[in-house]
């Protein structure tokens, strides 16, 4: 019979399972070390995430930024992450902050402002900023950057949608190729000029595609201005989706398709619209000018891009992200992220970012350096966007931004599949979002 | 008899605490904590940005009630259970049967059937987002040679839900074929023997050999598709993220987007104890009513 050693089994057993939980916890990571250490001799790490939503290789260009950067600023370690969409990097910023893990900062939607703002996330760059550097930005970039008097973020990735047409395509159909629809009827007789059906009376060729998938709010905010007001207050609290002005640009959306046959019915995915325009399979695109550059490099015709169709006016909304320094982080860290946003906002290297993808250069005087004055002039196409900002506004920003978004979006797309009339809609819109923005007023 | 911690007894029953007590602990930790935690937060509002959480009682279930999206949500979930429960159930069996037999090439086709089950769902998924692109995407193209039109599968309400079935059903399938296989095998091939001298016909050979001897199987194959079909959401999140107006959203799907779009922490709990509740009655129906009918051998 074994002797059966009690204390030893007892003490081998606990032994072992303090090592396993021991193994188990996560080691603290250098950037606690760094912060408790403070010595300038050790690297600042900075955790920087980005979101692509456009074609391109963006990925390729913010590494080598950052590249360029540190070989700059040797004290200084820039990581880049990718983080996806920009709902995505959004819920990864959100989600590190609830963790109480921020990264430093990161490039998110211009609009989610007031959700970082009640999440205590960010705190204002005012004490970084001098007055001839936030001047020197454009005002409408400003309009989603700013609050009670107070910078919360840098316009870094910024754009408009803008209407991308075939040339060649509108000469083969009889159109002016120098001369774009300047209004929505337009362009409608021009889109029901341009669609092209096969001797079986399948559609080879459409006049126009809108995209509607993901945020088709964005879209939407264009027909609305170019129609009335904007969808919301300055103030983030109202929104304004059901006025007539609104039912009747949801209806012009809604009839291209459904009506007049000269846009895809249904849900139009955003992503496959540059393709769809670049294989020639509509003559007229609306996108975002950040797709300006992988258009210009891919297409093989020639091309135009003009202001979206005016109906009462021209108007747009802006888009895009900012730069954004995340509050509970060390700082040194503060200080270092924004060396580096300064470093990315040199009227310069704005102008560099927005030749490589088609991003707006958000600086008025990284229009004037002789780098953006030469390609202006080679490639005119490269400052319409800039020049439609004269009629643009706010993009639809609130507060409990993502729920207002998706209530709007759903609604859009209801009526984009048929389900809702437009004036149902919208009024669900309206109605569903009064609910959610209540405790707010 | 010794008292104390020298008594055999005693010893007996602290070791087999403590050889528990890993498991225990994680269990715990992971599961049984996380649960009660979920169930009191339910009680709560948290929305957005707000520290502090106000308790409301059942408000946020009251609030569950009368949203349209959640009810959307459960009977898409119900349309989804039933596209691709029977059908992989279904399909499985007969792929299990058909390369059971001596067929040439049996490997082959087995690793035909099931390589699908091997590729990540996000990776299949982006890859029928360009099977199902309207106009140049492979389905569209090929119903352009018998003169159909472009239908754009993923963009409308009507067929949404019937594309994410028939890709489940797609990659489940070769999954289930595999357990049907190992059934198969444990069938006595004396059975079949005595079935052949009998002159009994195929279809009755399977009627009353095959499928009830499989029914262990079977059982087996129900409760992984049906939690499947409300576990696994990653094609939605790549593929149409709930869209077109929530005609393609699943309620874990809803959760995620609750909890971490719009941050409603009460809210996201609430809906994440009904699935909970959904789960567990899904588990009791099938171990207390289904598990009696089955012959094991």
């Amino acid at each position: 019979m074994m002797k059966f050693n009690f204390k030893k089994n007892v003490v081998l057993t606990l032994t072992l399972f303090l090592l396993i939980l021991a193994g188990c916890t996560n080691s603290t990571t250098t950037k606690t070390d760094d912060i408790s250490k403070g010595s300038k001799k050790e690297k600042i790490e900075l955790s920087f995430y980005f979101p692509v939503s456009v074609g391109g290789p963006v990925t390729k260009i913010i590494d080598q930024l950052a590249e360029d950067f540190m070989a700059e600023n040797p004290t200084i370690k820039v990581n880049p992450i990718y983080a996806g969409s920009y709902a995505d990097t959004m819920t990864r910023a959100q989600t590190s902050v609830q963790g109480g893990n921020p990264p430093d900062l990161a490039v998110i939607l211009a609009t989610e402002l007031y959700t970082l703002r009640s999440m205590d996330a960010i705190e204002p760059l005012d004490r970084f900023i001098e007055d001839d550097y936030i001047n020197d930005f454009y005002e409408g970039f400003l309009e989603n950057s700013q609050a009670d008097g107070k910078t919360w973020s840098i316009p870094f990735q910024r754009s408009t949608p803008v209407m991308y047409y075939n040339k060649e395509a509108f000469a083969k159909a009889g159109l002016n190729p120098e001369k774009p629809p300047k209004n929505w009827d337009q362009l409608l007789s021009y889109a029901k000029k341009l669609t092209i059906k096969d001797g079986s009376g399948e559609v080879e060729q459409w006049g126009v595609e809108i995209p509607s998938s993901g945020f088709p709010y964005w879209l939407f905010q264009g027909f609305a201005l170019q129609n009335g007001k904007n969808l919301m207050s300055d103030d983030g609290k109202e929104v304004y989706f059901d006025t007539p002005e609104n039912v009747e640009a949801l209806q012009f959306i809604v009839d291209l398709s459904r009506k007049y046959g000269v846009m895809p019915k249904n849900v139009i995915d955003w992503a496959t619209v540059p393709s769809d325009f670049m294989k020639g399979k509509t003559a007229i695109m609306y996108h975002t000018t950040g797709n300006l550059t992988n258009v210009k490099n891919n297409a093989d015709f020639e091309f135009g891009v003009a202001y979206q169709s005016a109906n009462k006016s021209y108007g747009s909304p802006t888009g895009g992200g900012n730069l954004y320094i995340f509050k509970d982080i060390p700082e040194e860290h503060k200080k270092a992220a924004w060396k580096f946003i300064k470093w990315l906002t040199t009227p310069k290297r704005a102008a560099q970012w927005s030749i490589d993808t088609g991003y707006i250069a958000t600086r008025k005087s990284a229009y004037e350096t002789k780098l953006m004055k030469d390609y202006v002039k080679s490639f005119p196409p490269a400052a319409v966007a800039r020049d439609q900002l004269e009629y643009a506004s706010a993009e639809l920003s609130t507060y409990n931004n993502g729920r207002i978004y998706q209530v709007i979006n759903d609604n859009l797309q209801a009526a984009i599949v048929g389900d809702k009339s437009p004036a149902e809609a919208l009024k669900d819109a309206q109605q569903e979002a009064d609910r959610i923005l209540k405790p707010y007023n | 008899m010794k008292n104390g911690w020298r008594n055999s007894t005693f010893k007996v029953n602290f070791y087999s605490w403590l050889f528990l007590l890993p498991s225990l602990i994680f269990l715990t930790i992971f599961t049984f904590y996380p649960i009660l935690k979920t169930i009191y937060q339910s009680f709560f509002q948290s929305m957005q940005g707000e520290h502090d959480s106000v308790f409301i009682g059942l408000d946020n279930y009251k609030y569950l009630m009368e949203d349209e999206v959640f009810w959307e949500v459960i009977k898409n979930n119900i349309w989804y259970a039933l596209g691709t429960v029977p059908t992989s159930i279904i399909l499985a069996m007969m792929m299990a049967c058909f390369v059971n037999a001596k067929i040439r090439a049996k490997s082959w086709i087995r690793t035909f059937f099931f390589y699908p089950t091997v590729i990540p769902t996000i990776a299949i998924a982006n890859i029928w987002l360009f099977i199902y692109t309207p106009g140049y995407g492979l389905i569209n193209h090929i119903l352009s040679w018998f003169g159909i039109g472009s239908v754009n599968f993923l963009g409308q309400s009507e067929t949404v839900m019937a594309a994410m079935i028939v890709m489940i059903v797609w990659k489940q399938a070769g999954y289930f074929m595999i357990f049907y296989l190992a059934g198969l095998q444990n069938i006595p091939t004396n059975l079949y023997e005595v079935a052949k001298i009998e002159g009994t016909s195929a279809w009755n050979t399977f009627k009353t050999i095959t499928f009830p001897l499989l029914m262990p199987t079977t059982l087996f194959v129900f409760i992984i598709s049906l939690t499947n079909a409300f576990k696994l959401v990653d094609h939605i999140i790549v593929m149409t993220q709930g869209g077109p107006n929530n005609a393609s959203n699943l309620l874990l799907y809803y959760i995620y987007q609750v909890a971490f779009r719009f941050w409603d922490k009460g809210l996201a709990s609430a809906l994440t104890v009904i699935m909970l509740m959904i789960m567990v009655i899904i588990a009791v129906i099938q171990f207390f009513s289904l598990d009696r009918k089955i012959h094991y051998s």
